[in-house]
């Protein structure tokens, strides 16, 4: 199965990147889900955690306020004025 | 005699103190800086999804948006001006400053009426010392730059754009700093933020075409939503530039001033001990001559 490639950013950080199968966010209009083979969509974010579930299954949530977010060919790229991770994946975050 | 070697002592013992300060603020420099760069590093993937973002938005979209619209009769220019808080960085600040000089100097040649903001003490002192306006200044953390100040200054420039002409508004802005290349070179730029140049330098030859994107909300209403913060990510990324350039430049010129201050101590030392040995010959000289005397009688 076709696979996303996300990459979260903040504005002064790299906060985390991996593979995963779904991404969903709250935009500014109401929640968004995107799965792999989305149409090329640029969109801002509301205030909301942006959920991604990995490759593996497992959730990373990141708190992402004030930014926006563009897929394109499954790369999601989630720009956020801050983010910052929760749950299981914190570990592998990178430093 | 004795004198001169006291006047040497002191001189030796004042330079020695000044190289240990030059010593020290090399030090704090050094530590700072590699810091300063990996700031410089980690803003930009910000910078560059923004600016791909933006890129994309603008050059697919035939929108009229006004911080893209070219005013056709600009009247007034904003110019940010980022030196650093403090001296002890060589020319830094004076190289920043006489850049910014050349850039007003034509803006009013030009014709337009300019409204300046500053970044920095020494900007600012700068400015107080030969009585002249600013808008607006910022003070404090030049070489550890928060992203709180970048926006506050992203927010009093793009509301300056966005006020009438006729009401205090400017019709462009731009942004003199120091870009930091590597450790070796750093070199004062001038760049106009706005209105934006919507041609981007990041081309290379596997640059895809960008996609068509759908947009949500409206391609205006995301232009609106991300316009203010590309220039804050303009903003913050030159201050962290600056910053960087701030401490290498510091580092350089405390190097200096500390191998200046030790070839002083050389001297002195050399010096001192000359007028040692001469007042030791002359005593001896002295010594002899009495004795000399005594036995002729």
């Amino acid at each position: 199965m076709a696979e996303l490639e996300v990459e979260i950013v903040a504005e002064d950080r790299f906060v985390w990147s991996g593979p995963a199968q779904s991404v969903s966010a709250r935009t500014i209009d109401g929640e968004i889900g995107i799965l792999p083979g989305h149409t090329p969509l640029l969109a801002v974010l509301g205030d909301g955690d942006v959920v991604v579930t990995t490759a593996d299954g497992q959730t990373v949530t990141a708190r992402a306020e004030g930014g926006f977010f563009s897929v394109n060919h499954d790369r999601v790229e989630i720009v956020a004025g801050s983010a910052t991770l929760d749950g299981e994946a914190r570990g592998d975050s990178a430093a | 005699m004795g004198a001169q070697i006291r006047v040497y002592r002191q001189k030796i013992a004042s330079t020695s103190s000044m190289k240990k300060i030059f010593k020290a603020m090399e030090l704090i420099a050094t530590s700072r800086i590699g810091k300063a760069r990996d700031r410089v590093a980690a803003s930009m993937p910000y910078a560059n999804a923004i600016t791909r973002a933006v890129s994309a938005v603008s050059s697919q979209q035939d929108i009229d948006h006004v911080l893209t619209a070219e005013s056709d009769n600009p009247r007034r220019s904003a110019v940010l001006i980022m030196a650093s808080d403090r001296g002890m960085a060589g020319a830094y600040s004076a190289n920043v400053l006489r850049h910014a000089e050349e850039l007003l100097e034509k803006l009013r040649s030009e014709g337009k009426e300019v409204d300046t903001y500053l970044v920095g003490r020494k900007a600012q002192g700068y400015f107080d010392f030969r009585h002249r306006e600013y808008k607006k200044v910022w003070t404090g953390n030049t070489d550890a730059p928060q992203f709180e100040t970048a926006k506050e200054i992203g927010e009093a420039l793009v509301s300056a754009f966005l006020q009438n002409t006729d009401e205090g508004g400017v019709d462009e802005i731009h942004v003199v700093y120091t870009e930091f290349h590597s450790l070796v070179k750093q070199s004062p730029t001038v760049v106009r933020l706005l209105p934006l140049e919507v041609v981007e330098e990041e081309i290379t030859e596997d640059t895809e075409l960008l996609p068509l994107y759908e947009y949500e909300p409206a391609p205006e209403d995301v232009l609106d939503a991300l316009l203010p913060k590309y220039i804050e990510s303009r903003i913050f990324s030159a201050m962290l530039q600056a910053a960087a350039s701030e401490l290498a430049n510091r580092q350089r010129a405390m190097k200096s001033a500390g191998d200046n201050a030790s070839d002083l101590i050389k001297e002195y030392t050399l010096l001192m001990n000359n007028a040692r040995q001469a007042e030791i010959t002359q005593e001896l000289t002295e010594l002899i001559a009495g004795a000399d005397a005594l036995n002729a009688s």
